[in-house]
């Protein structure tokens, strides 16, 4: 609840995770942190919501598999509730003839697989996870300036260098050159199973506007196995749904002392010439505060939040130019009982699933929605948590959680029930193909298409990142050059959501590092 | 048997440059030719009566200012035409003229959209801005960031300070320009498709990716640093063809006493006890040099005329993952007269540039979808000039040469070789786009000579038919062209280089890489160094 006694010395608008952790981080300093959120529930896109009778689902992130351990323990995180119901889960590649890929850390099993890929993937896994654990030294600070860095900056810089040389001279070569190309290049180098190929690649873009040949889909790649850095061997499935990892933020939140006010949308965040001085919410109260961080994503923060007329032309074009246009839906689906998936046993049901049989397929899929379609054929990536955690649905009923790519956000001539309707039975269609039985169990089912999820969540183009995760846009170019260090050309007012450095998906750590450069510039900030 | 100081394997422009400075340097050199002709891919050729077709490359910005005076190319018969112009067609019947007058420009982007208009000069003072940064180490050895030579520190300081000088910002700009696609780049300035098209083609040409893949924005940038007379981003025709091009180097060439054996394709770089030795000839013949120099590019270089056994095995490695691919296909048509296009009158000189036919990004990336496909693009990406207008000297009086450049068109048809029937389709495909611009345009045409990529590799030697030998994308610029740790010019053999296309600073008809080259063997043979930009003249 917003405390108007209190004289904040920060609000932060969004209670996103980043917007929680951001906020306790600052209360733990000391700081007087109101946290204001227009939805009901707090956590952002890391949610679960009822959406049909009794059946309940992670409405966006499915999966927890990035969260950074340090993030994650100075919150304390399982001491406020934050339970995994299943966690180091294996990654299926479906098959339509059921001799799928099972992919299980290290170690890969069925279709057909091949010792030279096994031995490869062995060796590329080792590659991947040496350059990830190098970029983890860049990802829990703030991303360095190349010019104008003080000590700080110069330090990270060095760290960086040091990392990189100590690569030795064949990896540091591979890691400049495979940072820089598209997966399925790389795919091709390394292996012959297509299914294995598939889903490499389709981890590498998934959430983003890219196709496997996409040059820079390889840094989506190092990005993604970020979460092998961070101690997770596979995805992990929250006990309640992704809602509970914001849940546990907010109780955190509030045990550190921060106030949080729900349901309270901000229409403006309010600048006294060139200083931010508080947040106007859309019931007309002002609340003033010394600083505002907004967890909001760049798009909104300055192009709603803060007002175009209120920044210079130079920087308004640079908002206007990050691109965060999601392509990404989700499709939920409550399910009588459990489906059969052709060649899966129960247990294996449980694990992720993907439908995504050949690269050229994920591309096929991908060229769709770069002329404003939907993919016929889309890429997929499922999950039935209510396997691993009952308290999802009622007794022996199932919820099924599908992220389906490609799904442009600016469909041509627009969303509508129609052609939503259709594109779900569509994806629908294409899932019963791996599941014969799929049909006759579903009880209801919702699609939330990027614009969906856009006006639920309140991210702009309704993408997870905030941001496309791509060379373009990171480290001094996330969200935009000038605003990289979590300051902006406002005084006073802060970037902590995924659109900063170092992105989006369940990690944290933008949220972490805002707080800690407030933290340091202290009263200067 | 005589012993040369050095052979050069390819009497491509590359070689040919490489082989005049080590010449002009005092070394006895040889150039071996598998062809009838020398030149490459940038040769004149007389393939219907009194007709001359640039029948690979066609016009000419890139080739080094500094490589023209030094071995005095002008005097040696390379006179470059400058030409302006060039329109992108509507389907709706209007088009977009490209004039060279300025303020004449910035009116017809106004007609298409005002807000464009003023977002031209914008667009144009970033992209000379970038230009300017890259265009210095064109002539420079790349730095090898993994080494702690003081040469290697030293250059990469040139370069880290080079690029600090421009400031926190700029510095980030130029890093998300190298790293976006042309479409995102164009998306930012522009809201008008039809300016967006015509200002994205330079962003593709030569290249396997489509105007919306990260990267080609840098590929427009390889395409602009180039000029004419000192006119920056100009380009020109070389008059008579760009065979004149050849003819001039090799003239240079043979003026400081080097030889030149065409007809005679090197079957294999002899290499002992891990030195380079001399090659050995498809006939048979061995010829001799402590110095052998291969213009090939990287794939053909290292997987054809060098035995594995004599290599590293990391080398033949990144020889097989080096990018090389096929996008591009030709047309050369002999024409009876000056076609007419739709909405211009044939007097206008918006005529005397490069014509095309896509007006908008989403048709190019389309374009690009059937070339992933395995086809060649049925609504393609042209580039298309009658340098005739300009060169006279091309066709006989009051006919015309016209140059067609078609992306894109695969090295292989789903996987297969082309057939008479795919390279049939392929020409018909791109002589009724230009007949709905062009209605007389058909019934000029007195002979075709259609190239798809396969036909460039079987003739010229460049694999899968890839003009700049190697795909122009970052992991393969640089230090890390080729490959990384072999961007220097040395082969991993000792006595051995490489020259073409495929290494720094990459394609084109530039002559830089040839001349880098030269620079390092003679710093290798401790000779006085006779190529502009250097080692020992900063």
């Amino acid at each position: 609840m917003i405390d108007l006694n209190k004289n904040y010395d920060v609000i932060v608008v969004g209670g996103g995770h980043n917007g929680l952790i951001c906020a306790t981080y600052l209360a733990k300093s000391g700081r007087k942190v109101l946290v204001i959120e227009a939805n009901q529930s707090l956590g952002g896109a890391s949610a679960t919501s009822e959406f049909s009778d009794q059946f309940s689902v992670s409405s966006c992130a499915h999966w927890l598999f990035q969260l950074n351990p340090d993030v994650a323990s100075d919150m304390g995180l399982n001491k406020q509730g934050l339970e995994l119901a299943a966690r180091d889960l294996n990654t299926i590649a479906l098959a339509e003839d059921g001799n799928h890929l099972i992919i299980d850390g290290d170690k890969l099993e069925g279709a057909g697989i091949s010792d030279e890929d096994r031995v490869a993937f062995v060796a590329f896994n080792k590659q991947i996870l040496k350059f990830s654990k190098l970029l983890s030294g860049a990802f829990n600070r703030r991303a360095p300036k190349l010019v104008e860095g003080n000590l700080t900056d110069r330090i990270t810089l060095a760290k960086l260098g040091l990392g990189m040389k100590m690569l030795g001279k064949a990896d540091m070569s591979d890691l400049m050159r495979l940072a820089l190309i598209n997966i399925y290049d790389v795919m091709e180098e390394n292996f012959d199973n297509d299914l294995l190929k598939a889903a490499i690649s389709f981890d590498s873009l998934l959430g983003s506007h890219m196709g496997p040949r996409s040059p820079n889909t390889v840094y989506g790649y190092l990005y993604r196995r970020m979460g092998d850095i961070y101690g997770f061997n596979g995805p992990a499935v929250v006990k309640g749904g992704m809602g509970a990892v914001g849940e546990a933020m907010a109780k955190a939140a509030r045990a550190s002392g921060v106030d949080i006010e729900v349901d309270s949308a901000v229409s403006k965040i309010n600048i006294d010439i060139d200083r931010a001085t508080g947040v106007t919410l859309a019931d007309g109260r002002v609340v003033d505060a010394g600083l505002v961080v907004s967890n909001a994503d760049p798009k909104t923060t300055f192009n709603k939040l803060v007002g175009l007329t209120n920044i210079e032309t130079g920087i308004a074009r640079r908002v206007k130019s990050v691109r965060m246009k999601g392509d990404a839906a989700k499709l939920h689906i409550a399910l009588d009982s459990l489906p059969t998936f052709t060649g899966l046993s129960e247990k294996q049901v449980g694990q992720r699933l993907l439908i995504a049989p050949t690269m050229n397929y994920i591309e096929k899929a991908f060229n769709h929605s770069k002329y404003g379609e939907y993919s016929t054929a889309p890429a997929m990536d499922i999950s039935i948590p209510t396997i691993h955690d009952a308290s999802l649905a009622p007794a022996g009923k199932h919820v099924m959680s599908v992220i389906v790519q490609f799904t442009p956000y600016e469909l041509k001539g627009g969303w509508n029930n129609e052609n939503k309707e259709a594109f779900k039975q569509l994806v629908i269609d294409r899932i019963a193909d791996y599941a014969a039985d799929l049909k006759d169990k579903i009880v209801a089912s919702e699609l939330l298409t990027p614009a969906d999820l856009e006006e639920r969540f309140h991210i702009h183009g309704g993408h997870w990142h905030h941001g496309e995760i791509s060379l373009d846009q990171i480290l001094t170019m996330r969200p935009f050059p000038g605003a990289s260090q979590y300051g902006t050309s406002v005084d006073g007012l802060f970037l902590c959501g995924a659109g900063t450095h170092p992105g989006g998906g369940v990690m944290g750590l933008a949220g972490h590092n805002a707080a800690k450069e407030i933290i340091k510039r202290g009263k200067s900030a | 048997m005589k012993k040369y100081d050095a052979i050069i394997v390819g009497a491509g422009h590359n070689g040919l440059t490489n082989a005049a400075y080590l010449a002009k340097a005092g070394l006895d050199v040889l150039v071996l030719e598998k062809n009838a002709y020398i030149g490459g891919a940038t040769v004149s050729r007389e393939l219907y009566p009194n007709w001359k077709y640039s029948n690979c490359s066609y016009v000419c910005s890139l080739l080094r200012p500094e490589i023209i005076r030094d071995l005095e190319l002008p005097r040696h018969g390379l006179q470059v035409v400058p030409y302006g112009g060039g329109v992108t067609f509507k389907e709706n019947g209007d088009y977009l003229g490209a004039h060279a007058d300025h303020e004449r420009m910035l009116r017809e982007l106004a007609r298409h959209s005002k807000r464009d208009a003023s977002a031209y000069e914008r667009y144009e003072a970033d992209v000379m801005k970038q230009t300017r940064l890259i265009r210095p180490f064109l002539m420079r050895t790349p730095p090898d960031p993994t080494s702690l030579k003081p040469r290697d520190l030293k250059e990469l300081s040139v370069l880290a300070k080079s690029f600090g000088s421009m400031g926190e910002e700029a510095l980030a700009d130029t890093m998300r320009f190298w790293t976006m696609s042309i479409g995102d780049f164009l998306d930012e300035y522009f809201e008008s498709d039809v300016i967006k098209a015509h200002l994205a083609g330079s962003g593709i040409i030569g290249t396997a990716l489509g105007v919306y893949s990260p990267g080609t924005a840098y590929v427009l940038l390889h395409h602009y640093m180039g000029d004419v007379d000192g006119s920056v981003g100009a380009w020109g025709f070389a008059r008579g063809g760009m065979g004149a091009v050849s003819a001039a180097l090799s003239a240079s060439f043979q003026s400081f006493g080097g030889t030149i054996q065409c007809d005679a394709e090197v079957a294999q770089i002899i290499v002992k006890n891990g030195k380079a030795k001399g090659v050995a000839l498809a006939n048979g013949d061995e010829l001799y040099a402590d110095i052998v120099v291969s213009n090939l590019d990287p794939k053909r270089t290292f997987l054809k005329i060098m035995d594995e056994g004599d290599l590293p095995a990391d080398v033949v490695k990144k020889a097989k993952n080096f990018k090389i691919r096929g996008s591009s296909g030709k047309l050369n048509i002999a024409l009876d007269g000056l076609p007419t296009f739709t909405g211009l009158p044939k007097d206008s000189p918006l005529c005397l540039g490069e014509k095309h036919f896509s007006d908008s990004l989403q048709k190019m990336e389309r374009a690009y979808d059937e070339w992933k496909d395995g086809t060649w693009s049925k609504d393609p990406y042209v580039d298309m000039l009658i340098p005739t207008q300009i060169d006279p000297t091309m066709a006989p009086p009051g006919k015309h040469m016209m140059s067609v450049f078609v992306q894109y068109a695969p090295p292989k048809i789903h996987g297969g070789d082309w057939t008479a029937e795919d390279k049939a389709g392929f020409e018909k495909t791109v002589i009724d786009q230009i007949s709905n611009y062009s209605p007389d345009f058909k019934d000029l045409i007195l002979h075709c000579e259609t190239r798809t990529p396969q036909d460039i590799e079987n003739e010229v030697g460049l694999t899968e038919g890839n003009i700049f030998m190697g795909e122009l994308t970052f992991d393969q610029l640089l230090f890390n062209r080729p490959f990384p740790g072999y961007a220097q010019y040395r082969g991993p053999v000792k006595g051995m280089y490489m020259c073409s296309s495929g290494t720094h600073p990459g394609g084109g008809v530039m002559a830089a890489p040839g001349a880098n080259a030269a620079r390092e063997i003679l710093m290798d043979l401790k000779l006085t160094n006779t190529v502009p930009g250097g080692y020992d003249d900063d």
